[in-house]
């Protein structure tokens, strides 16, 4: 009996199965009784209570509301808010510089195309940390201190502490003020439809913004001007006042683009020269022009072999944000590591780390894979 | 017959593994002798604390913390290995056994305490300060309205800017570092117009770091002193006492002027203290399972505390401290010798 079942394929692969499935639920749970163990011998606390106490740590830039009196869970938010940020304009950015390189290196410029690959080979094969403490230190060496700073146009100021611009301000009415502007918007639109026929595409454009602007400025004047400008002022020590762009979020910003772009602009380039050179020449003989070719026939084929290899741009692209530690911007690794520090629970807060992370990236990857489903070749 | 082996020799292989893994939550002095090093956690690069010298020689204060307790455990002042540290690597390498203990960088509060670490006894006491470019013209905390300072995460600093902040309403703007190195640079470059830490690392980043020491002055960020203490991971009750009684042994040789040069003649003391402490009389090292005059060695490797304090950020070192806090209870400071008996 026991030898026919050994010798039964089915029986044999079902007990491997078996075997397999039941060592790694053990080893699973030698891992967590392990863990427990040694937490409980070397006495520390675990669980999630801490999230709700009051952080009491700054944090230097957010894009969400935060002051040291709210609670962990919410100082999390905050970071995870500034990791989205980073993430979201590195994305956009590094895309659209991706795009410009890769048409860059296609062209039939020698000069262009060559700047285009050295550009490629530099910033792919420098490790992306040295590229963020390279802009880093650029941006805290070559301006000068705040009481020195140079003053690009009124209200514009470069100096070490960043880049300092005025603000908008909304005051009462401003509701009725956009309003206006988005009717103004309407006007526009409608006066250049029936100007066409009498200008030429060029002024009647012109005339349109004109037109937009008087109504704009003539709205702003009757709602009792309530938007306005807030100039940063030098005060003490620092700036007041006014929009900053800090030296660490942009030195990780052009860091983390330079280097995402040269990498999408290779997947850009090797998804356009994918595309069957037939392609191309079926446009000429139809007498389109190079750019609608590239944009009416190539891309919109490219992109099925861009996609994917794109998906995982943006998912490093996302995990590299956490380098932003290096140069002090308080990404999600920076309130992370702070929290283990000031609260000692360290497992709980790596959880939540890749929790979040996950999280993310598989938004990622679904929207790009539903992406990649929408553009697919349809065969019928 | 051949699978039957082959079992065995995989239930062998992790029984090995299982053995490797208990032998990890053995005594942490019985891993220490059976290693024979002791790991300590260093910070990275506070001369006169603890750095490298120009041979690759550790040196400072709390190198020879390490040392002292590397005397008591393993009767050698250099079987220690240094793992360099940032603020928050520290402690989660403490609690997973990567270092067997850390020498003064942490100051002792009531979180740490309750989370897993065991506090020794503290080695120094000190304020939390600002550092700042005279050029500023700014000395005390209130007058520093609107300032950036330069912050390093993984430390109690933090939430002292913070405090400081909103107690004096002076909106101030904090930039937060991962590591030692690249908050310092940040400071000099004039991305701060402050920087803040202990007053004791903010003086050897001074007379380190800065082109012209003579150029920045320290002042304290608050009223409160903070006690700076040898800390070991949580659970082992035994390495706890053996650290906390090695840096004791420091303070106490100092108050019974002991010192390097006279601890041999003093074996011989009439002082029935002094005999217990050397280990003349027994009793002392073997409640703690070690040697009975591992005081005597402590001391004789390395002097008293005094000796040890102005050798590396005393009169004697380019940082040039005050003993203030730091003096024994007699000379008007909070050091306290405990009671070798």
């Amino acid at each position: 009996m026991i030898t026919s079942l050994w010798y039964s394929s089915k029986a044999r692969g079902l007990a491997i199965q078996i075997a397999l499935l039941g060592g790694l639920i053990g080893f699973a749970w030698w891992i967590g009784s392990n863990t427990v163990d040694n937490l409980i011998e070397r006495q520390i606390k675990t669980g999630f209570d801490f999230l709700t106490a009051p952080a009491r740590f700054p944090i230097s830039e957010t894009v969400v509301t935060y002051s040291p009196d709210d609670s962990f869970l919410w100082a999390y938010v905050v970071g995870v808010a500034n990791t989205l940020w980073l993430s979201m304009i590195t994305i956009v950015l590094a895309t659209l510089g991706g795009l410009c390189l890769a048409l860059a290196r296609l062209s039939s410029h020698p000069l262009l195309s060559r700047l285009a690959s050295g550009y490629v080979t530099l910033f792919r094969n420098i490790p992306l940390i040295v590229q963020l403490l390279f802009f880093y230190g650029l941006a805290t060496s070559v301006f000068p201190p705040p009481s020195r700073a140079i003053s690009v146009m009124p209200g514009v100021y470069l100096s070490l502490r960043g880049v300092y611009a005025p603000s908008l301000t909304l005051g009462p009415g401003s509701g009725l003020f956009l309003v206006v502007c988005c009717l103004a918007v309407l006007t526009a639109v409608l006066a250049r439809r029936s100007l066409r026929k009498h200008l030429s595409a060029v002024s009647s454009v012109a005339v349109a913004v004109i037109v937009w602007i008087g109504i704009c400025l003539l709205g702003w004047l009757l709602t009792g001007r309530p938007v306005g400008l807030e100039m940063p002022m030098l005060k003490g020590l620092n700036f007041q006042g006014g929009l900053q762009l800090s030296p660490e979020f942009s030195a990780i910003i052009i860091g983390l683009t330079l280097y995402t772009s040269a990498f999408a602009g290779e997947v850009i380039r090797g998804g356009v020269e994918a595309i069957n050179k037939g392609q191309w020449e079926g446009g000429r003989a139809l007498g389109l022009s190079e750019r609608q070719i590239l944009f009416r026939i190539i891309m919109p084929q490219a992109l099925r072999v861009i996609v994917p290899p794109m998906t995982s741009q943006y998912l490093s692209t996302v995990k590299n944000t956490t380098l932003a530690v290096a140069v002090g911007y308080p990404e999600l690794g920076l309130v992370v590591n702070t929290v283990i520090n000031q609260t000692g629970q360290a497992l709980e807060s790596i959880l939540i780390m890749l929790a979040v992370f996950l999280t993310i990236s598989l938004s990622v990857s679904l929207l790009m894979n539903w992406y990649n489903a929408r553009i697919a070749l349809v065969e019928r | 017959m051949k699978r039957m082996k082959k079992l065995l020799m995989t239930g062998a292989a992790a029984a090995a593994v299982c053995t490797t893994l208990t032998a990890a939550s053995a005594g942490t002095l019985e891993t220490i002798q059976e290693r024979g090093r002791l790991i300590c956690g260093a910070s990275q690069g506070t001369p006169g604390f603890g750095a490298p010298d120009d041979n690759g020689y550790w040196r400072g204060l709390d190198v020879e913390t390490c040392r002292a307790v590397a005397v008591a455990v393993l009767g050698d002042k250099d079987a220690v290995d240094y793992l360099p540290l940032s603020g928050q690597q520290r402690i989660p390498a403490l609690q997973t056994g990567e270092v067997d203990m850390l020498p003064r960088t942490m100051t002792w509060t009531l979180q740490r305490d309750a989370n897993g670490i065991n506090f020794t006894t503290p080695n120094y006491f000190e304020y939390t300060g600002f550092m700042m470019p005279k050029s500023l013209g700014i000395s005390r905390v209130e007058d520093m309205s609107g300032a950036t300072v330069c912050v390093q995460t993984g430390s109690t600093t933090e939430i002292t800017v913070n405090d400081v902040s909103a107690q004096f309403s002076l909106n101030l703007q904090p930039v937060v570092f991962d590591n030692t190195s690249a908050t310092r640079q940040a400071f000099f470059s004039g991305r701060c117009d402050a920087l803040i830490t202990d007053a004791g690392a903010l003086a050897s980043v001074r007379a380190s770091m800065a082109e012209r020491p003579d150029d920045y002055v320290i002042f304290p960020a608050t009223p409160y002193v903070d006690a700076l203490t040898p800390a070991v991971r949580g659970g082992d009750d035994q390495w706890m006492d053996i650290v906390r009684w090695s840096v004791q042994a420091l303070i106490a040789a100092e108050s019974f002027g002991i010192t390097q040069a006279n601890v041999d003649d003093l074996l011989e003391s009439d002082n029935p203290r002094i005999r217990r402490f050397l280990g003349t009389d027994p009793g002392n090292g073997a409640a703690l399972g070690l040697e009975d005059d591992f005081a005597y060695q402590i001391v004789k490797a390395l002097g008293n505390y005094g000796e040890m304090f102005e050798r590396n950020v005393g009169m004697d070192s380019p940082l040039k401290l005050e003993r203030g806090y730091n003096a024994l209870y007699t000379d008007g400071g909070l050091m306290f010798p405990l009671a070798f008996q």
